[in-house]
């Protein structure tokens, strides 16, 4: 990368970050934005959000990355652009030394992600979490259930449009 | 306690009313639900541990509602969780008493505006007797919300309702500072 050469003072854990990138982003070019140089958490874009479960085993299995470790999923709620989408952190543990976050997106009303529940095990809850908050689907989850609110629970209370409901069960909610 | 205390010499023969028989029985023995709902319930089990040590008390926290003559709600106590405190309390046989222990179950706590998931205040599913505050209360704060509940019960008579005990209890208000200050004098004095 030509621009590389000129910003000398990155940190070691984006070097390895942006190496991680180009490994990802030659097997995907067209799915895989460019790498964001975040010193907390350099992190790529999946523009491709069908591809998403591809690209997340590619980065578990190949052997110059081995991101065997998720160490966490976010939902986030983007309302201006009309968007939900998710965060994840992959880490290499006892492999190689280097993280990433990749964020993919879906559409606000009826979005779907593909699950990768059965790439990384931490996934599974993270996403039952994502869609119990923000009501983003996971195609192909084992077991989407809402896991923090009842099952019967109206809306999705962390989407900044959320009105809290006046009762529930005949409780009233709001004080 | 008033029963106890008393020099018993004549040949084992005790003359009391039966309300005190059975309201020192009851309040020598209160058996809370063991259950804990989040951070407050760690100062209950501190309450509970050898520090405290509740015991003295006869307080023995029990597995069962079953068991229980107290419920102690010990926490924030969610909507989901809402409607199990409401199935809990009813599976408790009667005399029950409720201590809501926290500033959460007291009204919602620092959920009171954007808690949309947190039931502000418990007493708005079931009856409570005894409000504790604090965020978390210490552990004396609970057993001074405990011995209340003790209060309550020295105050019941067989055949008057709760309601006419705890009005009794009012009328029986005694300034804590007033108490302080003759305990004062009274070791000044001597």
């Amino acid at each position: 990368m030509g621009e590389s050469q000129e910003s000398v003072s990155r940190s070691q854990e984006v070097e390895a970050a942006l190496a991680l990138w180009e490994i990802v982003h030659a097997a995907f070019p067209d799915a895989v934005s460019a790498l964001d140089e975040n010193p907390f958490m350099p992190f790529f874009e999946v523009q491709q959000t069908e591809r998403w479960r591809e690209i997340a085993l590619f980065l578990r299995d190949d052997p110059k990355l081995r991101c065997n470790y998720m160490a966490c999923l976010s939902g986030v709620d983007y309302p201006e652009e009309g968007k939900l989408g998710i965060v994840c952190n992959l880490e290499s543990v006892g492999v190689h030394a280097h993280k990433i976050a990749v964020k993919v997106y879906c559409d606000r009303e009826d979005g779907v992600i593909p699950s990768v529940a059965r790439v990384w095990k931490t996934a599974d809850w993270h996403e039952r979490e994502a869609f119990d908050m923000y009501g983003m689907t996971f195609s192909g989850h084992p077991d989407l259930r809402r896991i923090l609110c009842p099952e019967d629970w109206t809306g999705y209370p962390l989407r900044k449009d959320y009105v809290v409901q006046e009762s529930y069960h005949g409780i009233k909610v709001p004080n | 306690m008033g029963l106890l205390d008393a020099k018993i010499s004549n040949h084992n023969v005790l003359v009391t009313s039966v309300d005190n028989v059975l309201n020192w029985a009851r309040l020598s023995s209160l058996w809370p639900m063991g259950f804990g709902l989040a951070c407050c319930a760690i100062e209950m089990m501190a309450t509970n541990a050898s520090n405290y040590d509740l015991e003295r008390f006869g307080i023995f926290p029990r597995s069962s509602p079953r068991q229980s003559d107290l419920m102690i709600v010990a926490g924030t106590v969610t909507m989901k969780m809402a409607e199990r405190v409401i199935r809990l309390y009813e599976q408790m046989p009667e005399p029950r008493y409720v201590l809501s222990m926290g500033s959460c179950s007291n009204c919602g706590g620092p959920y009171w505006k954007h808690g949309y998931h947190v039931l502000k205040g418990v007493d708005r599913i079931i009856p409570v007797d005894v409000y504790v505050p604090g965020c978390p209360p210490r552990p004396e704060a609970l057993i001074g919300g405990l011995m209340k509940v003790q209060e309550l019960i020295r105050m019941e008579q067989i055949g008057i309702s709760r309601v006419e005990a705890l009005k009794k209890l009012e009328e029986k208000n005694i300034d804590p500072g007033q108490l302080i200050e003759d305990a004062r004098k009274g070791a000044m004095a001597s």
